[in-house]
């Protein structure tokens, strides 16, 4: 019972704390910092949080995916994609359920909870198509991730302009805008908001307290090991892209809701600011390593840029340098971290 | 004195890969709670039947018996299941995870009720039975939450065997366990194999190049030779020479092959 006691004694690896607590500090001192330069009461007032909350939440959702799926050795390069798919798709089966367009006098809409019920379940089951169909690619046809993805990422956005003609899907029903888009949950906290938070707590959960979270790591470890250890690799990937994919079929509804209408040149960058927020948090691109705390630091870094510099009044294109930056580092400030520890 | 049954019986192993015939009807019999050592020279056959007793490859010919009743493996699942565990040369080990995770990876015990139901781990029972497989082997370890990686090829090389003890109710297979490691982790590693052993009661099966090691640690030994048995000697009643003969085929095999006392079943 001794040595264990020693082992207990000992065993605190202080190491990933410390990691979560670097890219912690580098959020607080943001924070700190705009508070500081900003007009008072314009930064943090609870509309502006709300603002920032608001515009991090579709980010959120996809990143707390690509988690998973860094975590566990793959990769899905085709999410933006397939939001604006899932989005066109659900926006047209909302439009064709509701049968409503304004310019036909008062907006009256038939079977308005039938419509969203199902664009949701439409733009979910377009989502998991999509994984179903990277799965296949990658697991199946041995093709690799970045390239299936690729391929991937091009073929769900030229089908979404197939299906909508090149044109963005507009002329979706107001109340979905007003009460759910630009709605709050008992008047305090926006939807959107709720709905990452929501989906980044059950995803957190299922990473650190599950069997599922654990063999998640352990096939982005060591794929081999995991397959000897009677763990079914393929089939556990294959749940991580279907996974991905209905998270980018969720965020399509948030979207539309959103801003009323299926945009097709939006979201061309999420995947790489999906990766970016992962990488930034602290989770391998090479597998077996990461944590969803991180992540979560992870998107509001750049989104708590893109505010301060608007309120600061500084253009905002300087936001994409400074995340680039921020990137740099925190993998950098990683790797030194790695290499400062025992290796072999 | 009654003979008793072995604990593991492969008889007449054939496994052919394309033009390679790499088992030509190899023999092997390991008997309770010793440890045994399988040796050969590269290409003799050794990690093929390793293989086919561990469940990885499926034989093409033979049987193979655990303690008397035929049993045929599928996978490396099938032969765990019938107590049969292996340490892989390479360790299978996932790196980034900490002794205990490893310990128990693809076996990961679940909370009780319906937490567990859901597939929540009880992190709390994975570290405790960690700790104490590894303090019943007496393996000290930097910290229980260090990560595998960061540890050094004996430790690592120790948390594998500990997996297997934890998990192996009849045999453990060990795949040239000190072929990477320094001098004084081969000592640690070796009076392993024969804690786990002693402790657990279970058998051993040692393949090894390294003679030296072998004499040291094995109760018997059996010589692998393209493909075949060529002998089985007890480590007391043997030398490096004699083995090392045996090995090339100069050595004097007809005394141990059993064939002709084989019943008929």
């Amino acid at each position: 019972m001794k040595a264990i006691a020693a082992l207990r004694a000992r065993a605190f690896s202080q190491s990933r704390r410390s990691e979560d607590l670097t890219i912690g500090f580098i959020l607080l001192a943001l924070v700190v910092g705009f508070w500081i330069l900003s007009p008072p009461g314009s930064f943090l007032s609870t509309e502006n949080i709300k603002n920032i909350g608001v515009d991090a939440s579709e980010l959120m959702i996809l990143s707390a995916g690509m988690t998973l799926l860094l975590i566990a050795g793959g990769l899905d390069l085709s999410i933006g994609s397939v939001v604006v798919f899932a989005a066109v798709l659900s926006a047209k089966t909302i439009d064709a359920v509701a049968g409503t367009s304004p310019t036909t006098g008062p907006l009256v809409y038939h079977d308005l909870g039938l419509a969203i019920a199902a664009g949701v379940a439409v733009a979910i089951a377009s989502g998991v198509a999509w994984g179903l169909f990277n799965s296949f690619v990658i697991l199946r046809m041995k093709v690799p991730p970045f390239i299936a993805t690729l391929a991937s990422l091009g073929m769900a956005l030229g089908l979404a302009e197939v299906i909508s003609h090149g044109t963005n899907v507009s002329s979706l029903p107001l109340p979905l805008q007003e009460d759910y888009g630009l709605g709050e949950a008992l008047g305090i906290v926006p939807w959107p908001i709720v709905t990452a938070a929501a989906v980044t707590a059950v995803l957190w959960i299922l990473l650190s307290k599950t069997r599922f979270g654990l063999r998640t790591y352990a096939i982005g470890a060591n794929p081999e090991s995991a397959r000897r250890a009677g763990i079914r690799v393929d089939r556990h990937m294959l749940t991580l892209y279907v996974l991905m994919g209905a998270l980018a079929g969720i965020v399509s509804v948030v979207d539309v809701a959103r801003f009323g209408t299926a945009t097709l040149a939006a979201h061309s960058q999420d995947a790489l600011s999906a990766i970016s927020a992962v990488v930034i948090g602290g989770t391998s691109l090479f597998g077996g390593r990461g944590r969803m705390f991180g992540t979560v630091i992870g998107v509001l870094i750049p989104a708590v840029l893109l505010n301060g510099f608007v309120i600061l009044q500084i253009e905002s294109f300087w936001q994409n340098v400074a995340v680039g930056a921020v990137l740099i580092v925190a993998v950098y400030i990683d790797q030194m971290r790695r290499q400062a520890g025992p290796s072999t | 004195m009654n003979t008793p049954v072995p604990l593991l019986a492969a008889r007449g192993i054939r496994k052919r890969y394309g033009q390679v015939e790499a088992l030509r009807g190899a023999d092997l019999e390991v008997g309770e709670g010793e440890v045994h050592a399988l040796i050969g020279d590269n290409g003799a056959g050794k990690s093929t039947l390793v293989k086919a007793l561990s469940g990885v490859v499926t034989p093409d010919e033979g049987t193979i018996e655990l303690r008397g009743e035929r049993v045929a493996f599928g996978g490396p699942r099938d032969a765990q299941g019938a107590g049969i565990e292996t340490v892989y040369q390479d360790l299978a080990l996932a790196p980034s995870l900490d002794a205990g995770a490893n310990i128990f990876l693809g076996r990961e015990p679940l909370r009780g009720g319906f937490r567990g139901r859901i597939g929540f781990l009880d992190r709390p029972r994975m570290r405790r039975e960690a700790a104490h497989a590894l303090e019943d082997l007496g393996v000290e370890l930097p910290s229980l939450e260090a990560e595998v990686g960061t540890m050094s090829g004996g430790q690592r090389q120790a948390v594998a065997v500990a997996r297997a003890a934890v998990w192996g109710t009849a045999l453990i297979i060990m795949d040239e366990p000190t072929a990477a490691l320094g001098v004084r982790q081969t000592e640690v590693v070796l009076s392993l194999i024969r804690r786990v052993c002693e402790q657990k009661g279970v058998s051993v099966l040692l393949i090894s190049h390294n003679m030296a090691h072998v004499l040291r640690v094995a109760d018997t030994i059996t010589v692998l030779r393209l493909g075949r048995r060529a002998a089985v000697r007890r480590a007391l009643d043997t030398s490096l020479e004699e083995l090392t003969l045996l090995m090339a085929g100069l050595g004097n095999e007809a005394d141990v092959d059993p064939e002709d006392e084989e019943d008929e079943e």
